[in-house]
Order: structure tokens, then sequence, then C-alpha cells
């Protein structure tokens, strides 16, 4: 009946987990228990839950990854714990089969569940309102997208108290994982997570891909597209060529361990390399598809925080689409100490180099912005510099590794663990919090407080700094990756900086909770509205409407004269010119998208236990749910003028109201 | 499928400054791409992996090429069927529509019931996809397939019911045949290539 | 403003450090015992100094500039539509690409020269015949097989100075990476597959050897001690090895080859001739093909009667 699931399933005798769960129980109850006091169901569930305005989803994205965030931080300052204790005997307190969920874990949800959710959501925040458009070409599968990411990001920590995890690492790398080395549920549970995030992500770069194509504002050429549109189109594209080969890759290792194929296994033919190959021919783009807008942030940031339009817009465009293309032809970088020939790795390593150039030529681009410029250090700023210093060493040592033969030394050792999180922490996070200050007045209406971002900015930069050289020493040293105890007395110090470094990160983390909190606390003092909707005197169309946007976006969409559309209208002084109003069609919100993700959840779980009867009746109720969708043909309403005029009116008197001050 | 049309401004005429065509149909053609990636990719696994047989059969001991002919021949036949169906479609010629369609839907059930007998077969003589690297990547490149024409086919029957109720020969039910219609000729193309490079090449 | 900079500068700090403890202990990468570490550590550091022409400039430049065109500072230029240059352009594209195109000069010559399955050159190496040594990853240990010695060993590697190493590494199990950080370019194991890896020491002494790839529970105690000594040691300690009581052959390999964490050091007097390749050959029914020469042989009937009995 529960197929493989006991009452052994659960951790009751690791007190970390029970600890784990009785604080992720007490603070989901207070949640739970707020919104029932405060009678929000039904505002939670029309409004949130059950919505298809991409300004939500994106918001929703945003708040899934930030949890996400604390997961996947939990873990890395529990290894970082663990090494800075297991030391010359002393075990630790983290045996190597919970220490090696944890690795695992850290990766999978930092890179599916915390990057990639909070890359979707930015996206859907800015690109419909940068390319002057009333939502994305597919509102409901932009729900439904929303949906498969979060309940994987459940179902994989479900995991913590139901079960385990793999402890194979993030990406998995078999015959490891097959099911003769690791039998229990770990790598199952990882393999439905990505899958199920998979599909979601998928439909995310198909939406967003035909948005950008198709629905962009009357005027907005190829050449006057945002710079931030531009790096969320290149990501799409990424992801659509991507994430099938993904999907297969797991897909193969899902079967060999339900139904006993050879594809990877040791015996039977299979073949390994196969794997790593495939894996990272989707791993590679992966990284690009994090960076890349994070990029396209940078780009916004510096631009109106310098007061200047970017410095060569036309490079950046090239220079993204060529890091777009030579990102699938690099992949190889990842092994090449699996014996390939001299010419194979000559071959990838130089591509890999190549690839710096234009990543360098965009570095020169923010530089030359800022150059005979009006810097205001506003604290996305704060993080965009640190990211330029960051991200250059980073680059640096990214470029040493793409030669082999210095690959070969540092390999799979903390040096490499160094550089990725050089890239990925300085690169794509100090990118999504850069956005996340950047974008937020426009979806909240109100600014976040810029003295604890700050803080937190220097808490992540120097704490960054703190926690990973001493990797990079490390990495010198010889110290292998996913160790759990070493006995090297050369190693020990090292391993407490990095510890140090990361409790500063932790702070860092802290100060980021304490801005949010301080934000909306005084949300509503004269310095911190957003009336205007244009707090940072903003260059795109996003700028150009309200804070937060009516549903529709634009009361009437715009036209577009050039590049930085919104900058140009205000020194034309085209704004504001009384418009004629149409009634606007738009699509109603819809469980749809929150049924399917249920029943998902349920497949999945199904699946990871062996529970069949679950999996069926949840693929059933998957596919009875599109189909009651497809038949239904109330699924759209249009938004009267009388409505837009009055919120047009509101917004022009909040002007006006600003303007007088 | 997933992938059934939501509606949008841009779609309507009531947007002036939107004057765009659908982009249901051009999204749903993407996805087909991103289907086509998949698609390459388990072909490379079977190219890397056709000759792993692990001592056990190879594909020119296994593989019977009138049946595959056979399914060839009905899933190329259907795609003209479904091609006649939108025609109907298009003269909002509602039995022939329902015909054609019914025709393309019983040989999609044949291609797949052929399918299934030859798996079925194959596993009975202790060839299933466990038995090799080959096989298992035999087996799952051609499942994946029939499995997409199974939804396909599932796809069909709902609109097939549709297309009697409110949803008859509206805009959205036209961006639904037509990307039924694309998915359908996908399918075939893919086809093709099995054919081509599983079957054809394992035997000769 | 000026002092919310500095902190920036305090982060190259600990990157400068990395470079003034070169000399110091543990580093062992920028301090090797072969040629070929010395070598891939050389690589390394021009690829630094290289990269830190570039590299120091831009971060030098993002913190002068974001210091000199603040907003506070009016008397500095402020050219609001200024967004093009084609001389920055070229020198942009090009400053990177000639670096890059270096480095491909470089990387080409290296990739090719320190090959792990090319021998090493006789002016490296000198002329003494290369000593053999297979390789093979076990859960979680290693065992290392001298087939011309006909000796065998688990956890401890020891090998002649200033002689050539030719090693073939498979695995019985999962994915491992054969790494001597003292020595040089690490090369993954894998079962059913043969790795080739050529490394010299040419100093003695007591070196870390470990598996940089995880391979599951025991992975972190998966080391084993390279000894690097003398011609004359090395044949004492052949001598020693053959003194032990215990034997390798097809019917107690499984044994000593079952899963075990932090495995003491052991050392077998005689191995069964072909082990290796039997190995090798159980994943590939009963095939095994040499890469250096892409033969295929066939496992004898001994080997054969190994996979039975597996």
């Amino acid at each position: 009946m529960l197929g493989k699931l006991t009452w052994s399933a659960i951790p009751i005798d690791v007190p970390i987990l029970v600890g784990t769960f009785v604080g992720v129980a007490i603070a989901g109850i207070a949640v739970l228990g707020l919104v029932t006091y405060y009678g929000k169901w039904g505002y939670l569930w029309r409004e949130w839950l059950t919505s298809v305005d991409h300004k939500r989803l994106g918001a929703m994205y945003i708040i899934l990854a930030v949890v996400m965030l604390f997961r996947g931080f939990a873990d890395a300052i529990m290894m970082r714990t663990q090494l800075a204790l297991a030391y010359a005997g002393n075990p630790g307190y983290l045996p190597p089969h919970h220490y090696d969920q944890i690795f695992s874990a850290h990766g999978t949800i930092m890179i599916f569940f915390m990057a990639m959710a909070f890359m979707t959501g930015l996206l859907n925040i800015a690109v419909p309102l940068q390319i002057g458009a009333r939502d994305v070409a597919f509102p409901f599968l932009n729900s439904l997208s929303f949906w498969m990411t979060a309940i994987s990001a459940i179902l994989i920590n479900v995991s913590l108290f139901v079960g385990e995890f793999s402890q194979c690492g993030w990406l998995a790398y078999p015959p490891l994982s097959e099911s003769q080395f690791s039998p229990g549920v770990g790598v199952d549970y990882y393999i439905w997570a990505v899958q199920l995030s998979g599909v979601g992500t998928l439909l995310t770069g198909v939406n967003f891909f035909t948005t950008i194509v198709k629905m962009r504002a009357p005027g907005m050429t190829w050449m006057r597209l945002p710079v931030f549109t531009w790096t969320a189109f290149v990501t799409t594209i990424l992801i659509m060529v991507s994430f099938p080969i993904l999907t297969v890759t797991l897909g193969m290792l899902g079967l060999d361990r339900y139904f006993g194929m050879h594809f990877f296994t040791n015996d039977g033919g299979g073949n390994q390399m196969l794997y790593l190959s495939m894996i990272w021919a989707w791993g590679h783009p992966e990284v690009y598809i994090l960076v890349i807008p994070a990029f396209g942030v940078f780009s916004e940031v510096v631009s109106t925080f310098s007061g200047k339009p970017l410095f060569g817009y036309k490079t950046m465009v090239y220079a993204t689409c060529s890091i777009g293309v030579l990102s699938f032809v690099v992949w190889v970088h990842h092994f090449f100490t699996m014996g390939a020939g001299a010419n194979v790795n000559t071959f990838f390593g130089i591509a890999t180099m190549i690839i710096a150039v234009p990543t360098g030529v965009k570095i020169f681009n923010w530089l030359f912005t800022m150059y005979k410029g009006r810097v205001q250090m506003h604290a996305s700023m704060w993080w965009t510099l640190g990211f330029m210093i960051t991200f250059s060493i980073g680059g640096m040592t990214g470029v040493m590794m793409a030669m082999p033969a210095a690959d070969w030394l540092v390999h799979n050792s903390l040096f490499l663990i160094a550089h990725f999180h050089n890239v990925i922490i300085g690169g794509v996070y100090f990118g999504y919090i850069a956005g996340l200050n950047y974008w937020f007045p426009k979806v909240f209406g109100f600014k976040l407080n810029e003295k604890w971002g700050i803080r937190s900015f220097w808490c992540w930069f120097v704490g960054f700094y703190l926690a990973f050289i001493p990797l990079y020493v490390l990495g010198f040293m010889g110290m292998s990756r996913r160790m759990n105890h070493y006995d090297n007395p050369d190693w020990y110090p090292w391993m407490l900086v990095a510890e140090a470094g990361a409790i500063l990160i932790m702070v860092g983390i802290a100060c980021m909770l304490v801005q949010i909190y301080v934000s909306i606390r005084d949300r509503a003092l004269p310095e911190n509205v957003d009336l205007t909707g244009d707090p940072w005197n903003g260059r795109t169309l996003e700028w150009s409407i309200s804070s937060p946007p009516p549903a529709y976006n634009f009361a009437v969409v715009p036209t577009v004269y050039g590049l930085d559309a919104f900058h140009h209208d205000k020194e034309l002084g085209r704004q504001g010119t009384h418009k004629e109003f149409e009634p606007i069609h738009m699509p109603k919100n819809t469980a749809a998208g929150v049924f399917v993700g249920a029943f998902s959840f349920l497949l999945g779980f199904g699946a990871i236990w062996y529970i069949w009867w679950l999996a069926a009746i949840s693929m059933l109720g998957i596919i009875v749910t599109v189909i009651m969708r497809s038949a239904n043909t109330d699924i759209d309403y249009y938004v009267p003028v009388s409505e837009i005029e009055h919120n047009e009116a509101e917004q022009s008197r909040r002007l006006v109201a600003q303007a007088a001050e | 499928m997933a992938h059934e049309a939501t509606m949008h401004p841009s779609e309507h005429g009531h947007d002036q400054e939107h004057g765009h065509e659908s982009p249901v149909v051009f999204g749903f053609w993407i996805y087909l791409m991103t289907d086509c990636v998949l698609f390459g990719s388990l072909f490379a696994v079977f190219a890397v992996l056709r000759d792993q047989f692990a001592g056990g059969p190879t594909g020119k001991e296994l593989f019977d090429l009138t049946n595959v002919g056979i399914e060839t021949a009905i899933l190329l036949f259907s795609s003209i069927t479904y091609g006649f169906g939108m025609l109907a479609a298009q003269k909002h010629n509602s039995g022939g529509l329902t015909a054609w369609l019914g025709v393309t839907f019983l040989l999609g059930l044949c291609f797949v019931g052929l399918e299934i007998n030859e798996f079925t077969h194959m596993v009975s003589e202790g060839n299933g996809p466990d038995r090799s690297a080959f096989l298992s990547a035999f087996f799952t490149l051609v499942a994946t397939h029939g499995l997409h024409v199974t939804f396909g086919l599932i796809w069909m029957a709902v609109l097939m019911v549709q297309n009697f109720g409110k949803q008859r020969f509206t805009e959205r039910m036209m961006n639904k045949l037509t990307c039924l219609s694309l998915f359908w000729h996908f399918l075939d193309i893919v086809w093709i290539c099995v054919f081509t490079f599983v079957y054809l090449m394992s035997v000769v | 403003m000026i002092t919310k900079l500095k902190p920036a500068l305090r982060g190259l700090v600990p990157l400068g450090t990395v470079l003034l403890l070169s000399g110091c202990s543990g580093l062992d990468l920028l301090d090797p015992r072969g040629p070929v570490g010395l070598e891939e550590r050389n690589v390394l550091l021009l690829e630094f100094a290289i990269m830190m022409c570039i590299v120091v400039p831009t971060i030098v430049l993002t913190i002068y500039y974001a210091w000199k065109y603040r907003a506070s500072n009016t008397s500095a230029e402020y050219l609001p539509n200024w967004s093009h240059s084609n001389k920055i352009e070229v020198a942009i594209w090009g400053i990177p690409t000639l670096i890059i195109f270096v480095l491909g000069i470089i990387s080409y010559d290296t990739t090719h020269r320190l090959d792990p399955y090319r021998p090493l050159s006789p002016a490296v190496a000198g002329t003494k015949p290369a000593l053999n040594v297979e390789v093979v990853a076990l859960d979680w240990k290693w065992m290392f097989i001298y087939p011309d010695q006909g000796i065998a060993t688990i956890n401890q590697l020891a090998i002649p100075t200033n002689t050539q190493i030719s090693f073939r590494i498979t695995s019985d199990t999962v994915m491992n990476s054969f790494f001597i950080p003292r020595l040089g370019s690490m090369i993954y194991a894998m079962a059913g597959m043969q790795t080739q890896l050529h490394l010299l020491a040419s100093q003695s002494g007591d070196y870390l050897g470990e598996s940089s790839q995880f391979s599951g529970r025991g992975f972190s105690d998966m080391k084993f001690r390279t000894l690097a000594m003398d011609d004359s040691e090395f044949n004492a300690w052949v001598d020693k090895v053959r003194a032990s009581s215990d034997t390798l052959d097809s019917n107690d390999y499984s044994k000593y080859a079952a899963p075990s964490e932090a495995a003491p050091v052991q050392y077998f007097s005689h191995v069964q001739p072909g082990l290796f390749e039997g190995i090798i050959a159980k994943y590939n029914n009963g095939m095994v093909i040499d890469k250096s020469t892409g033969k295929v042989m066939h496992m004898q009937s001994a080997m054969s009667d190994m996979q039975m009995k597996e």
C-alpha cells in the first residue's frame, strides 16, 4: 500500500533533523495561524496563489528563492562547521551519511531552487514591463511553471523528514547514483525534484521567448530592446536548448534505477562517460542561464545610477549572444581528467578561454558606463561594484582552470569550489540582489531600506573573501572537495577562516532580513514610498508606469522611438499626453496551475516511494485538470474604461503631488 | 498536453497597437523545437550505445522490418488524414473534421498497438530494455516517441469532443487544432528518423 | 565614501597571501616533487601572472571610476549621452583577445606535452625503463599491482625516484580520480575502462595520494601514502612485500575488494598475472581493449573463471 515507505523512513534518531522539523513546523503553523487570524485565506488564494499576473508570480518566485536560500545556506554553514571541527581524529558532528546528503542538497537547492527561481522571478517582474507588454504570452503556463518549481522545492525539502536525500553530489554522477551503489530513495528524490522543476523551467523558457519575440511594443526593434530583456532572451534560448538534454539525462538515470536499464551502469554496456558529457552539455549552459540575466541587471543598474546610457550597447548584445553560443562548446572542461585525447582537451580548453573575451568586454562596458557619469551609490550599485571586483577574480581562476594542464592539478579540489562560488556568488547572487533592490519598488510601491542593504552587501562581500580565499589556498594544498574529515594540520587554520567567512555571510543574510522588515515597517514614510513609479530616474519602460503597476501594466501600449525609451520620452516631454482608453482584455486567474502542481507533487512522491496507485491517480489528475482547463471558456475578462481612467487619474494626481513638493 | 491555448490580449482585435498574429501557434512551434532537442539527445545516446550488446542480441537479430514498415506506413498515412481534417476545419465542416480526426485517431491507435506488440514480443523473449545498453537506448527512444503519439491521441480525442461544444471553430479551437497538427506531423518526422537510424541502419 | 571603499581593497589581501605563502608549508601543488607537477605548477602561475595584467587594472579602474565619478563630485566631467567610442571598443575586444591568443598557444603546447597518456620524454625521465603500476580503485581503498614484480599492495604506493612510473588505472566500483598532489596530473578511474598516467618523483619522500572524485561513504579516508625512495630502498621494499604471507589471485580478490573504510596497508607477495585485465574485462563480457594499442584482448579461461565466481 505504501510502497517502500515505512516508519523507519522518518529520521527520529537524528536530533538535527528532529530539531529542524520542529522549527519548520512551528514557523509553518505560525504563518498559517496568522493568515487564518487575519482572515486572509481568500485573499491569498484569489490574488496570489491562483494569480496569472507576471508581477505577482515574479514576487512569489523570489520569495521561494529567498526561502530556499535559507535552506541552502543552512546546509553550507553546517558543512563549514563540520570541516572546522572534523580534524585530527575528531569525527565532527555530521557522519558521512548525513554530510553527503547535505552537500548534495546544498548544490541542488542553490542552483535549481534558489538561483533558477530568483532568475525566473526577475524575468517575470521586469521583462513584460520592459517591452511594454500587458502580460506574458501564456499567463496560465506562467502560473503552471511557478507551481512546478514550487512543488519541486517542497518535494526536495520533504526528503529532510521522510527518507533521505541523494548522497551523490549535486549532479549525481553514475555509477555512484545507480541503484547498485545508492539503493535508497535519495537519488529518486533528486531525480523527481529536478525533473519536475525542469518542466517549469522549460515552459518558462518557451513562454518568455514567445513573449519577447511576439509582444514587444510597437517600435521596439531588436536593437531597442533593453539590455536586461536581451539577456533574458538569450537565457530563454539556452533554457530551451539545454533543459531537454537534462530531462533526457536524468530520465535515463531514472530508467536505470527503476527498470534496471543500462545507460550508465558499470555492466551491461552502460557508459558513465556519456552521462558526464550529457549532464554538462546541460550544466555548462546552465551557469550561463543563471549569470546572463545577472549581467542584464548590472547593465540596467550601472546605466541608471551613472545617469548615462550603457556604454557599447551593441557590443553588449553581441557579447551576450556570443557567450550564449560558446556556452555549448565548452562542456568537456568539466572533465579534462577523464582521459580524452590531447586534441579534444585543447579544443575545449581554448573554447573555454574564448568565453573570457566577451565576458571581459562586458566588464569593460560597465566600467566605461561609469566613466564620465554621475555615479549614485545606491545599494544595487554597491552590489554591482562588488560584482565587478569579485567576478574579475572568479573569471581569472576560471581561465586558469580552462588550461587542461593546470586543471589536471586543481580539478575536483577546493580550488574548483572556490572558483565557482566566486562566479556564482560574485556574479549570480550579487546580480540578483542588485536586481531585487532595483526593482523592488516597482512591484511593491516602496523602496527597500538602503542602509541595511549596504550592510548586507559588506557582510556578503567581505564574508565571501573570508570564506572562499581559504578554499583557493586549500586547493593548492591538494585538498579534495566533498571530504568529511581530514587530518592534515596545514589545512585546519584555513578551515577556521572559511568558517568565519560563512558566519559573516550569515550576518549578511540576517541584514537582508532586517532590510526587508525595516522596509515594510517604514513603507509609508515619504522618503520610502514610490509615488511616481520612477524612483531612480530610470531609462526603460517599466519606470513609466505606476508602482505597483495595475494588472494590465500599460493603460495605453507605449510606442517606442529609441533605445532607453522612457528616458527619451522624459527628455522630449512625451509623457502624460491625453490618451483615449479602450477596454483591456486580460486573462482570469486560475487554480489549474495549483492543481497540476499539487498532483505533480503527489506523482513525484508516489514514484519515489514506489506507491504506484498514488502515482497513477496523480497522473490521471494532471491529465484531467489540463483537459478541464482546456474545456474552460471562462478564462478572460475586459477591464472597463472607467477603471482604467480611474487608475490613470490617480497616477496623474500622484505625479502632480510629487512635482509640487 | 499542457500546451493548450491560453488567450492573450494581443490575439484579439481590441488592442489596435498589437497587430501580431496569435502567439499560441508560434509558442507551440517553439516548444516543438525543444522536443526536437529532446529527441536529438535520445538519438545521440542511441548512436553512442548502439554497439553495446553486452553479449545480447543485435538489432539485426531482433528487428522485423515488415512490422516496422507497416507502422511507418500507418503513421505517414495518418499525417495525410490529419491534413484532410485540417482542410475540413478551415471550411468549418464539422462532420468532415470529426470523420478525418476519427480516421487519424484509429491509425494512431494501430501504430501504438503494433509498437506495444513489438515490445511485448521482445520482452517476452528476454530481450527487454534491461538486457543491454543497446536495448535500453532502443526501448527508450522508441517508447518516448510512442508516448508522444499516445499523448497526441488523448489530445485528439479531447479536441474531437470539444468541437461539439462551445468552442466549435472558435479562434481558440482552430489554434488548438493547428498545434496538434504541428505535433502530429512533427512526430511523423521523428518517426522517419527512428525508422532510418534505428531500424534500417541496425539491420543493414 | 572613501572609507567605504577601503574594505574593498581589504578583500584583495587574502589573495596576496596566496602568493606570499607559496614558500610556506602545505601548499603541495606549488611545491611539487616531480617534473610533471613542476611544469603544471608553472603553467598555473604563468597564467595567473598573465591574467593579473588585466584583472588588476580592471579592479583598480572599477574602484577609481566609482570614486571619481561619484554623484557628489560635481567637478568631474559628466557626459550624460556619451556611450560609444570606437577606440575603447577596439581596446576592450582587442586586449582580451590578444591575451587569450597567447594563453591558447600555451594551452595547445602544454596540453599535448603533458598529456597524461604520453610517456615522459627521455630528456625529463632519463633512459631508465619505466616502472609499470596497475591501479584499481575500490570501495574505499586503492590497490596497486606491480605486474613486473608480481606483487601488489593496498593503500601504499612505493616508487623509485627518478624513474618514470607508467600507471594503468581502472576502477572496480564507482568513478574515482587518482591523484598524488605532489607529483602532478590526476586522472579518473572508471570501471571497465583503463586510463593512463605517467609521473616521476624526483625527490624521495612520503607523499599524500587520494581520490579526488567523490565515491561514497568512505571517500574521505580513501587515501594512500606514496613512498618515493631510491632504487636500493625500493628493491628492499619489494623484498619486504614478497615476504608477506598474503597472496592475491582471482579467488580471494573479491574478499579484498569488498567495501571497507580506512583500510590498512596490505602487502601481497604474489599476484595472479592478468588480474588487472580481468577486472576490466568483467565489465566488458570478457573483453579488454588496450587503449595504447587499440587491440581487443580476450581474457584467458582463468579470468573468465574469476567472473563466474563474482
